[in-house]
């Protein structure tokens, strides 16, 4: 991996961009990644490449038959073609990654922010609550509260991801607003009488969000993973509903005699994750020259 | 050390507190009727049947009552009945053996091999070994562990036969090599990465030089004085990933087939059995703070550092 590559001069830091084309990890992970997104934006485009393109469409003859000409991933349980199935599957992992990770930020920025620029008893209620999430095993705080809820949507999934997606990246942000709040310019603009929305807008945001950002990129990939997780084990979207979780979830059951409803979905859902993790992992080293020294 | 452990369990208590509490509002004071919550929904209840639930679950006291009886049955190991009338304790007492196993097996995979790699990493920087575990470590965090475990168990479970596949009627230790070293890849690669830095770090700290210095052989610089150094932020990770790999449980206990406790709350969602659901996730959130509690003290009493933090 080349998170190895030793800090090359200065030129590199201020031109992240040509270093990171350079790295074959980086350019691969990003190619995969922006396909997805296109996927997500116009499933019909590829869904159409193979057969009629329609994952609705469906015919019980073909239950579970294997990849045939024409439908390259075979049918699944309900006969309908696997290939637009997963096709569309992109959709809602790409919809919750969106929604998961700028709600996490936002709250995480609000939150961290205050915490870090106001201390005292502000810092102290927020820190407690940041403590109790981190005192949940997350998987299991988000079975529980997935459990009760009676809607089980895109919005939803996503609203309990970020309720325990956002104590991790608040003390992040916390932490580099604290770094920042004693600097020299910060006691200069407060020196000269600018308003708190505006030294905090305007000089500590700027500042201390850097390593909020890249944190947030490496989690996009984790956030798919958890959702498939959440949907494969029934709490997380329900069947109406196009979703690699989903199709994982059903194919469980049938995974002896017709594998190929495991496979498909399993490789398009690894290969999302792992492109948004590796590109997570190019823009980190890319963009946190400290981080990159370390490791 | 006393007055750290005062204060290590002093805060343990608000954070005890707050995540029984969420969960508690979560089951029962979200907009909507509580026992539709508890029976999941589209399951109809009779009148009577929800009028004994009303009761045993205080749903007539006040909000703040009900949580303390919902603490006070938490902690006394009072956690309800399912909906087949079968009380949970004893759902938990049958489960127990199988999670502690399957929990205890995955962290020594997960302990050995990441201090392993981390250390070959980190000795050998820069060169293959480095880049190979590097790499490694990225591809594993890029595959979500379900899939891991399906490959797993196809592959090596099903179509080799090295392993059994599911159940646990083989036995410890050989019914959890394959779970265990599953829901070891779910810390796998943070171990790796973290002791390699930290033997980057302590490569050619002062006493490493010295003991190169005076001659002793490299295999004994690197055990003694390299490796037995660079563990100290490791056994840190390594007990809070316990309690991480608690909650790996629901997913690898439900594919394998082991009657653990992860394995109940798999089987209850189906059946939208949400006193299992949440009787026993509490549970396990109960033994995760225990567990980051433990490891706190323990990591007072090896670094003295922490206790005057």
């Amino acid at each position: 991996m080349a998170s190895l590559t030793p800090v090359s001069g200065s030129a590199d830091l201020r031109r992240p961009l040509p270093a990171l084309l350079r790295r074959p990890g980086f350019v691969i992970s990003s190619v995969f990644a922006v396909l997805v997104c296109v996927i997500t934006v116009v499933p019909q485009v590829f869904a159409g490449l193979f057969g009629h393109g329609d994952p609705r469409r469906c015919d019980l003859a073909d239950s579970g038959l294997p990849p045939t000409p024409g439908h390259p991933f075979g049918f699944d349980i309900q006969g309908c073609d696997l290939y637009s199935n997963v096709v569309y599957g992109a959709r809602s992992s790409v919809a919750i990654a969106v929604l998961v990770t700028a709600g996490v930020l936002v709250i995480a920025v609000v939150l961290g922010g205050l915490a870090g620029y106001f201390g005292g008893w502000v810092d102290a209620v927020v820190s407690r609550v940041m403590d109790v999430f981190f005192g949940f095993p997350a998987l299991v705080g988000m079975i529980v509260i997935l459990q009760t809820l009676s809607v089980h949507n895109e919005v939803t999934v996503s609203l309990v991801l970020i309720l325990f997606g956002w104590a991790g990246l608040a003390r992040v942000v916390r932490g580099s607003v604290l770094a920042t709040v004693n600097s020299e310019y910060v006691a200069a603009t407060r020196g000269i009488g600018a308003s708190v929305p505006r030294i905090l807008l305007r000089h500590v945001l700027p500042n201390s969000i850097g390593p909020a950002l890249v944190l947030s990129g490496l989690n996009v990939g984790l956030v798919i993973a958890s959702e498939s997780a959440l949907t494969f084990l029934g709490v997380g979207l329900q069947t109406p509903a196009i979703s690699w979780g989903v199709q994982l979830n059903t194919a469980q059951q049938y995974f002896t005699t017709n594998p190929h409803l495991l496979i498909f979905p399993s490789l398009f859902l690894t290969v999302t994750v792992l492109s948004f993790v590796l590109l997570g992992d190019a823009l980190r080293d890319a963009f946190d020259p400290r981080l990159r020294y370390i490791r | 050390m006393g007055r750290y452990i005062l204060r290590r369990l002093a805060m343990a208590v608000p954070v005890l507190l707050g995540t029984t509490f969420i969960i508690y509002l979560a089951v029962y004071a979200l907009p909507g009727d509580p026992i539709q919550a508890l029976a999941g929904p589209g399951r109809v209840v009779s009148p009577s049947v929800a009028q004994v639930l009303r009761e045993r679950h205080h749903l007539d006291d006040p909000l703040i009552v009900q949580y303390g009886f919902y603490l006070k049955g938490l902690l006394t190991g009072d956690m309800g009945v399912d909906f087949d009338g079968r009380p949970i304790s004893e759902i938990v007492a049958a489960g127990w053996p199988v999670t502690f196993q399957l929990g205890v097996t995955a962290w020594l995979f997960e302990a050995v091999i990441g201090v392993l790699l981390g250390t070959l990493a980190g000795i050998r920087r820069g060169r293959a070994a480095d880049l190979a575990v590097l790499g490694g470590t990225t591809l594993v965090m890029g595959v979500p562990f379900f899939v891991a475990a399906y490959v797993a168990q196809i592959v090596f479970g099903v179509n080799l036969g090295w392993l059994p596949a599911s159940g646990t009627d083989a036995g410890w230790p050989l019914a959890y090599i394959l779970p265990g070293l599953v829901l070891a890849l779910y810390g796998l690669p943070q171990t790796a990465r973290l002791t390699r830095t930290s033997v980057l770090e302590n490569l050619h700290a002062d006493h490493v030089d010295t003991a190169v210095a005076k001659g002793l052989p490299r295999r004994i610089v690197v055990a003694r004085h390299i490796v037995r150094n660079s563990l100290i932020p490791v056994v840190s990770l390594l007990g809070v990933s316990l309690g991480y790999l608690l909650s790996g449980t629901v997913l690898i206990e439900g594919i394998f087939n082991l009657p653990g406790l992860g394995y109940q709350i798999f089987a209850a969602i189906p059946k939208h059995d949400g006193p299992v659901v949440v009787g026993i996730g509490s549970l396990l959130v109960l033994v995760f703070l225990l567990v980051n509690l433990i490891v706190d003290l323990l990591y007072g009493i090896l670094d003295p550092r922490i206790r005057l933090r």
